[in-house]
């Protein structure tokens, strides 16, 4: 399948194909965190975790829309108040979940998986019923558009960049609340001993409604991202789902690195077979190359060596 | 200071703990002794919060304790170091004693703690479930303390450990009572281990108190009568 192009080519077609792999992989890593913090640490499957992200995306888009009418001044730095509300949107209906579904289902996983995939259709119906079954479109200030060209056949667009180092700024924010305060040590304490935990004095049941918010706020901003890499409608979200939760078990549930790795390992397998080959058959590629690891592997590419 | 009064406790119909009666004075160490299945970890468990109580109560210092959950018991200082100590194996030991902090308010562990255990200050960054069970038992207790208890709770303390640190975890918890005026309740299988660390000995059989004896006048054989199976 190389064989039409020259080598300058391919370097070309690398290197471009790799940069949209990390789009890519900004998007993956922000919804995997968030998945990673609810399902490798609380061992919840959420299936609305697509729905979260896409509630920030159409906040994001709202506040876009109140910008251009009311604040066209300010457009141009619209983007950063937008992730602040997709963030507090997101984790607030997270802490709501949580205190009105979640909480009655922990030690039941499988009821989780049904209770959110339940709430992930009621989001899309009301994603339908608010903002309408057609898909919306952000518009991006004047410096996020346009392109640096490196070379004659390379171009790097301005906002995929953006996009890089506001993950990579969440990813070490995440990772300093969950290794290095005392909240993540709480929430970590929480995680490997419930009972235990709340008898050194952690109040368990608050640690796992924060928990919850910040895993939905961390998708919220990454809807906010996924504005600029596709549009929204109430179904956009469903086609992350799955992709995530691969992202997710492929790491190793509960290792940030894993989860950084598999993100980064996925969305460029992905993105760099499908110059070469058509969509489908590299995402078929992809699934065969982790089921043969993961059959290997069953933990993950990290996991944590300790004494059971 | 620990007042346990009429206290009834039920895993939905079977009663395990049928009117138990006990107070512990500050700075006291009570070794609750009892053979296997007689309620002994039951009662550790409902002090903390973990079983529910059916009826009677529990105050610390005349507070009522019974209906709070086990972080409020904590804050209350009641301190727990659970059978099979339960440290979080995948944290690091500073961690594991740090998790203690949240409810003392403390922000870095208390040196004084680690003067208590030296082992703990040399492996503070291992992982806790890669340490030894002697080692993972003093991590149990340094925890619990991380929490500025007034009550220490310690549940079958000298279970899986070989005698000569046996011997050694007597010595620290007499120091530790010294040290902080706190009282101690250990439940206990092994008698030497209860003669050498308590003041009180009581006996616990089929969920009832059934000898409470000063450390002083304590018949040995007869106590141990209900030990021996």
């Amino acid at each position: 399948m190389f064989g039409d192009y020259s080598l300058g080519d391919l370097a070309a077609i690398f290197a471009m194909q790799g940069f949209a792999g990390l789009i890519l992989f900004s998007v993956f890593l922000l919804m995997a965190l968030g998945l990673a913090i609810i399902f490798g640490q609380m061992g919840v499957i959420n299936m609305a975790h697509g729905e979260f992200m896409i509630l920030g995306a159409y906040v994001t888009w709202m506040t876009s829309n109140f910008f251009q009418a009311y604040l066209p001044a300010l457009f141009s730095g619209y983007f950063f108040v937008a992730m602040i509300l997709a963030f507090l949107a997101s984790g607030a209906l997270g802490m709501l979940v949580e205190w009105g579904l979640i909480r009655h289902l922990y030690k039941r996983p499988l009821d989780t998986l049904l209770a959110t995939w339940g709430l992930s259709l009621i989001l899309q119906q009301c994603y339908r019923s608010i903002f309408g079954a057609r898909e919306v479109g952000v518009d991006l200030p004047q410096w996020m558009l346009g392109s640096f060209q490196v070379t004659d056949a390379i171009q790097i667009p301005i906002n995929g960049v953006f996009v890089m180092c506001l993950t990579i700024l969440i990813t070490c924010a995440v990772a300093y609340v969950l290794y290095w305060s005392r909240w993540g040590r709480q929430v970590r304490a929480v995680v490997q001993n419930r009972v235990m935990a709340g008898a050194v004095g952690i109040n368990t049941e608050r640690v796992d409604r924060y928990t919850f918010a910040l895993g939905c706020g961390v998708a919220g901003i990454a809807g906010s991202a996924f504005t600029m890499i596709g549009s929204t409608g109430p179904t956009s979200g469903q086609l992350y789902i799955v992709d995530t939760f691969l992202v997710v078990v492929f790491g190793g549930a509960a290792s940030l690195v894993g989860t950084i790795a598999s993100a980064f390992t996925i969305s460029q397998a992905q993105s760099t077979l499908e110059f070469f080959l058509s969509g489908s058959m590299a995402k078929v590629l992809t699934l065969l190359a982790i089921v043969g690891i993961l059959m290997l592997r069953p933990q993950g590419l990290f996991s944590l060596k300790v004494r059971k | 200071m620990l007042a346990i009064s009429n206290l009834h406790v039920a895993y939905g119909q079977s009663e395990v703990l049928h009117g138990l009666n006990v107070a512990v004075s500050p700075g006291e160490i009570v070794a609750i002794m009892g053979r296997n299945g007689m309620g002994k970890t039951t009662l550790m468990k409902a002090l903390m919060g973990i079983v529910p109580t059916k009826s009677g109560s529990v105050s610390m210092n005349g507070v009522e304790v019974t209906g709070l959950r086990s972080y409020e018991r904590v804050a209350q200082g009641l301190a727990y170091v659970p059978q099979g100590r339960m440290i979080f194996s995948a944290m690091t030991v500073e961690e594991n004693i740090e998790t203690g902090l949240v409810a003392s308010g403390g922000k870095a562990v208390p040196r004084d703690i680690y003067e208590l255990f030296p082992v703990l200050l040399e492996m503070k960054a291992r992982r806790g479930g890669n340490l030894s069970g002697g080692q993972q038992q003093q991590l149990a207790v340094a925890r619990a303390l991380a929490t500025g208890p007034k009550v220490l709770l310690l549940d079958e303390p000298t279970e899986g450990i070989q005698p000569s640190i046996i011997r050694e975890m007597a010595r620290t918890l007499k120091r530790i009572r010294d040290e902080r005026r706190l009282s101690i309740v250990v439940s206990e299988q092994v008698l030497s281990f209860a003669l050498d660390v308590a003041d009180r000995v009581l006996v616990i059989e089929n969920g009832e108190i059934v000898r409470d004896d000063p450390r002083a006048g304590i018949n040995e054989t007869e106590v141990a009568k209900y030990l021996s199976i």
